[in-house]
């Protein structure tokens, strides 16, 4: 099945019902989308499929036909979102962090507070009270 | 210019952001199994026979019968009380029974197994329950003297309900069989602990058996000494096999299995003199330990020395216990004991204040201890006691007076707490640990030798920052080794606030030394003329610090860290929601070796601290959890969390380095009574948490 | 226990009647789209199905749109789709509301409304909004169709009129004269499973809508009518109590729900009150 996984065609031979969560993690051996709870609650495992931020143990590997998918790898490392996570200590125990970053992403240049809020309510960080993550994802 | 005190960049950083830091499930081994373990499903009984439904070609099986002298069956910590895998007695819900390993995951959760009980009558509720695990009685003074010169008495029973560690990480290890030995490799906090539980169970000496910390996503307490119980499992599965095995637990599983904070009913007799002073403090402190002994017997120590609060009075009584139930067994976690007892202590305050019609800030500034003060345990306070200073501190910065008038009588609620936290283990305990901790000289700078692990607090950071300032040296060439029992010596385990004050204490020592050797060289040029060396040393006790475990007298902590949440709510008259607008949180931890990572423990806890007061209940039915899912199990989120304000206050303590003392755990102790006396303001005489829209509304009804 | 996906199958029909004729002569099959229900119950091994109809990719079942006075609303409508869409807001707000306390934002994007309805939870967010707004279902098979009134729709606990063989493809909400009203009180303030949450639209014949009180959501035609009689808020409350049977379960208490249903009756009342 084709799909297109941080800018690169990819061709991967896998159970339509795996969750895309396990594809990314087991077939493409990108770990850096993590699991905290398997049903759709932590935002652990936040990728963007076509543009959009979504829960990779909510999500049928079939349904990623065709689809653009981008991980946390897919920023790169150096995106200006990561290095503000670095910089506010956003990242504490670093398990809700490349989730946040996803869901963060989206989010658009210097999100409100409130935008924020809003923005990453689907992602749960038991660390930071989220001041931190405010702080980051406000100053992008 | 320093590393101490600057937002140096993380150690752990980089990785983190990238998504390339390996925790335990990316990590996998040529040839290994997956685990999985078969649990109780009484709360209490034996068993009686155990069926296995299922093809078993392909699968390893271990009982309790592949537990072997000179291993012996138990998760050794302090009682020896809880078996690895039960061998026929079942104490409660989620009892591990029998380990399976298959090396596809699927056929492994296919496998069918029935286990027959005879099921036993359970005992849940622990104030039925006669058998303890520790007591302790805390005597300063005389109690009955106190009360005949009191004006009032005021008395109060206060209850804390369970709380889940919720580490966004699930508890995870992967054993792999090594030269006859075991390497573990996993999320935890404290790589000796499991060495020496493997070492027990497997019946080998330290040399065969090696632990490695992983990245570990959250800790908490919640894998201080669970992860012992998990590596035992994987390691005999292991051995049996003679391949890796993996186990890394579902969220589900880690919510039924795993320790929880104890919860508790504290009862208050309290003798006030009219103008406010304390005369007298009866408390008794009653904790749930579950079904094993873990670290019960340790929080309830803090939880009895932090009782009586940051408060001056000359007689005071605290006795305690803590319990069996058949329950999941209670452990370490965030606060261990004193969250629960500074609860109790801060909203009987408040009732105190209350029955005197006197303004709860100067209620407070009458009793809070002053340097020179003693304690419950007769610890004479020092310099750093600064109770009064965090308490005017956040009173003025949060309005507080100007915002009780205001709020009177509407939606809003503005309450306070005062508390403080012990650094370091409780009374002789650091001294018994003897830590050491070490400082290797490389080609480019020095690394790092502790067994301190880094679940997220900065650990690595915070250290390399003191070394790297201890020495002169720039923080960049300063690196940590990996936690690695093989490679590293024994620091102590990772909690009790202690991985600053009390490791990078002897860190500092290490640095001092390795200076002097250096002989104003830098560690470059040292290297290239004379090679390598070592630094070690040993943890050294104050001088002067007296205790005494018997009696509970004497300097139960090196010092303190002091702190003041004052928390503005707000109820929802239709759902009896309480909504917590904004939390100011003014702490003295001694000094911020690194702000960022401190503020970060400050809000992170209490973020915590505000779960703990308004919305986490762990529902226990039949003494399982009924809503060990985290749709059902309701940390807070985004929309959840109040805006904070955090002033870190610096009072130096000369136990620590660079004047540091505990920060990880203090922040948790506020939130709640800082929150329910909000509440409380409003009218509604709420004793206990978590304060759920349920129980505000029995609450409000009932005063209608 | 995590169940086996291996084991699962899924059909993936590339149109309408190719999904038509598969659930018509390929059965059992379950009907998914966005997956948020379906992998949850696979999470915690409660799903006792095996094999799949992909819906998700079905574009006609996304649309939202006017058909004549009515308000189309495709079954794999996510969410986000509804929050976002001029046309809900402008006809039935209290729908867009009710997506927008929906989970968090990844959920908004793959959830949808017909898998709300499907679901069938007491405690689905939108099905109080549908139920006051007087929706139609509409269910089709191979060769039929068949519009089924809201509150004709389920017959019980997870339970419905609908057919092994029929989808639900899309929802259609007649015009609605009055003031429309929607609260929902959760476990939390994001995230959350409802408590109970509740519906309403004020007009001279008022509508009231409760999800987590009994086994289905409910429509109060008792508590309606007695409002509509000028009744007063004490009589309305005093019936409602009758009309619904909420219980304990871990995420709340029957007395809770007894006492805040009230109070929602109340406030409903009040907020609506100038604009009636």
């Amino acid at each position: 099945m084709r799909f297109t996984l941080n800018g690169a065609e990819q061709n991967v031979d896998a159970h339509p019902m795996k969750r895309l969560l396990d594809v990314l993690r087991e077939e493409c051996g990108l770990t850096g989308t993590k699991e905290g709870c398997g049903e759709g609650e932590c935002g652990a495992c936040t990728v963007l499929v076509n543009g959009d931020p979504v829960c990779a143990c909510l999500v049928p590997f079939a349904q990623s036909q065709d689809c653009d998918v981008i991980t946390i790898e897919g920023l790169g490392g150096s995106h200006p979102l990561q290095l503000a996570f670095a910089e506010e200590g956003a990242a504490q125990c670093g398990m809700c962090t490349p989730g946040m970053i996803m869901a963060a992403v989206v989010l658009g240049p210097r999100p409100s507070l409130e935008h924020m809020r809003l923005g990453l309510a689907g992602n749960l960080c038991r660390c930071t009270g989220y001041e931190a993550i405010y702080r980051a994802v406000g100053k992008v | 210019m320093g590393a101490v005190g600057q937002n140096v960049a993380r150690k752990d950083g980089g990785e983190k952001i990238a998504g390339t830091a390996i925790y335990v499930d990316d990590l996998s081994f040529p040839g290994m199994l997956h685990g999985r373990t078969i649990r109780s499903t009484i709360p209490r009984g034996r068993i009686r026979d155990v069926r296995l439904g299922f093809d078993t070609a392909g699968f390893t099986i271990v009982d309790h019968r592949d537990i072997q002298e000179p291993g012996r069956n138990v998760v050794a910590l302090i009682e020896d009380d809880q078996p690895a895998l039960a061998a026929g007695e079942i104490r409660h819900v989620a009892e591990p029974i029998l380990l399976l390993a298959h090396e596809d995951r699927d056929a492994l959760r296919a496998a069918k197994i029935d286990v027959d009980y005879e099921p036993d009558t359970p005992l849940f509720d622990p104030l039925a329950s006669h058998v303890s695990f520790k007591s302790l009685c805390i005597t300063k003074g005389d109690v009955a003297r106190g009360f005949a010169e009191a004006d009032e008495i005021v008395e109060g029973e206060y209850r804390t309900g369970h709380q889940e560690q919720l580490y966004i990480e699930t508890n995870g290890v992967i054993a792999v069989p090594e030269d006859g030995g075991m390497t573990v490799y996993g999320s935890l906090q404290c790589p000796f602990y499991m060495r020496k539980a493997l070492c027990v169970v497997l019946g080998l000496p330290t040399e065969r058996v090696r632990v490695v910390q992983l990245e570990t996503g959250g800790g908490f307490g919640g894998k201080e000494e669970y992860p012992s119980m998990i590596a035992a499992h994987a390691a005999l599965l292991a051995r049996k096999a003679g391949r890796p095995v993996k186990i890394v637990y579902d969220r589900v599983e880690d919510m039924l299995a795993t320790t929880k904070r104890h919860p508790s009913i504290v009862r208050h007799r309290t003798g006030v003199m009219r103008d406010g002073r304390l005369a007298a403090m009866d408390i008794d402190v009653l904790m749930d330990g579950g079904a094993y002994c873990t670290l019960s017997p340790v929080v309830l120590s803090r939880g009895g020395i932090h009782a009586a609060g940051p408060y001056r009075c000359d007689h005071t009584r605290v006795q305690g216990r803590v319990v069996m139930t058949n329950t999941p067994p209670n452990g370490a976690f965030r606060g261990f004991g004193a969250p629960q007892t500074q609860f109790a202590m801060e909203v009987h305050m408040e009732r105190i204040a209350e029955r005197l019609g006197m303004d709860p800030v100067r209620i407070r500034e009458i009793n809070a201890m002053r340097p020179g003060d003693t304690t419950s345990t007769g610890q004479r306070l020092g310099d750093d006691c600064s109770a009064l200073q965090v308490l005017r501190q956040a009173v003025e910065r949060s309005d507080f007076h100007a915002k009780r008038a205001r709020y009177a009588g509407g939606r809003r609620g503005i309450g306070l707490a005062l508390f403080y936290h012990g650094a370091g283990f409780t009374g002789g305990g650091e001294v018994r640990l003897a830590s050491r901790a070490s400082l290797e000289l490389t080609a480019r700078g020095v690394r790092i030798l502790v067994g301190s692990a880094e679940i997220g607090q900065g650990t690595r950071t915070m250290h390399a920052q003191i070394v790297a300032d201890a020495l002169g040296i720039p923080y960049d060439v300063v690196e940590t080794a990996l936690p690695d029992t093989a490679l590293v010596p024994d620091s102590g385990p990772t909690v009790a606030s202690r991985t600053c004050m009390v490791v990078g204490k002897i860190l500092q020592r290490c640095a001092a030394e390795m200076q002097s050797r250096l002989a104003g060289q830098t560690p470059a040029d040292y290297h290239r003329d004379h090679g390598a060396f070592v630094v070690t040393k040993e943890y050294e006790g104050p001088s002067g610090i007296v205790w005494d475990d018997e009696t509970y007298r004497g300097d139960a902590y090196a010092t303190y860290a002091w702190g003041c949440d004052v928390a503005e709510v707000e109820m929802d008259p239709d759902s009896y929601e309480i909504r917590p607008v904004a939390i100011t949180a003014v702490q003295d931890i001694g000094k911020a070796i690194h702000p960022i990572l401190a503020a970060g423990q400050i809000e992170g806890g209490t973020a915590q601290g505000v779960g703990y007061a308004l919305i986490e209940t762990v529902v226990m039915r039949d003494g399982a959890m009924a809503n060990a899912s985290l749709t059902n199990y309701t940390i807070p989120t985004t929309l959840d969390t109040p805006t904070m304000d955090v002033v870190i206050v610096e009072t130096p303590s000369e136990h620590g380095p660079f004047g540091a003392k505990g920060v990880g755990e203090m922040p948790i102790d506020g939130p709640a009574p800082a929150i329910v006396n909000a509440i409380r303001s409003l009218g509604l005489d709420v004793r206990a948490i978590p304060a759920t829209p349920e129980l505000v509304m029995e609450i409000a009804c009932a005063s209608r | 226990m995590r169940s086996a996906t291996t084991s699962l199958a899924l059909l993936r029909p590339r149109s309408m009647d190719e999904a038509l004729r598969l659930l018509r002569d390929d059965p059992p099959l379950v009907p998914i789209a966005g997956c948020t229900d379906i992998y949850v119950g696979l999470n915690f091994g409660t799903v006792r199905d095996m094999r799949f109809l992909d819906l998700w990719g079905l574009e006609p079942l996304r649309q939202i749109e006017m058909r004549g006075d009515m308000l189309s609303i495709g079954a794999v409508a996510t969410y986000t789709q509804i929050l976002k869409s001029t046309l809900v807001r402008q006809r039935l707000p209290i729908l867009a509301s009710a997506a927008r306390e929906i989970g968090g934002p990844q959920i908004q994007n793959r959830g949808t409304l017909g898998g709300n309805i499907a679901n069938g939870s007491p405690a689905g967010d939108t099905l109080p909004v549908l139920a006051v707004a007087d929706a139609v279902i509409v269910l089709r098979s191979e060769g039929d169709e068949r519009r089924i009134p809201m509150e004709r729709f389920y017959t019980g606990y997870r339970t419905s009129v609908r057919r092994p063989d029929e989808l639900i493809v899309a929802v259609e909400i007649p015009p609605i004269d009055g003031t429309q009203w929607f609260r929902k009180v959760g476990t939390r303030a994001a995230q959350a499973i409802s408590k109970i949450v509740m519906a309403g639209v004020r007009a001279s014949a008022p509508r009231i809508a409760l999800g987590s009180v009994a086994a289905t959501v409910i429509r109060l035609p008792r508590t309606e009518a007695s409002l509509a009689s000028g009744a007063s808020l004490d009589e309305a409350a005093r019936v409602m109590g009758e009309e619904i049977t909420p219980i304990d379960d871990v995420r709340s208490t029957a007395a809770y729900r007894r006492q805040v249903a009230t109070n929602l009756l109340r406030r409903f009342w009040g907020d609506t009150a100038a604009l009636a």
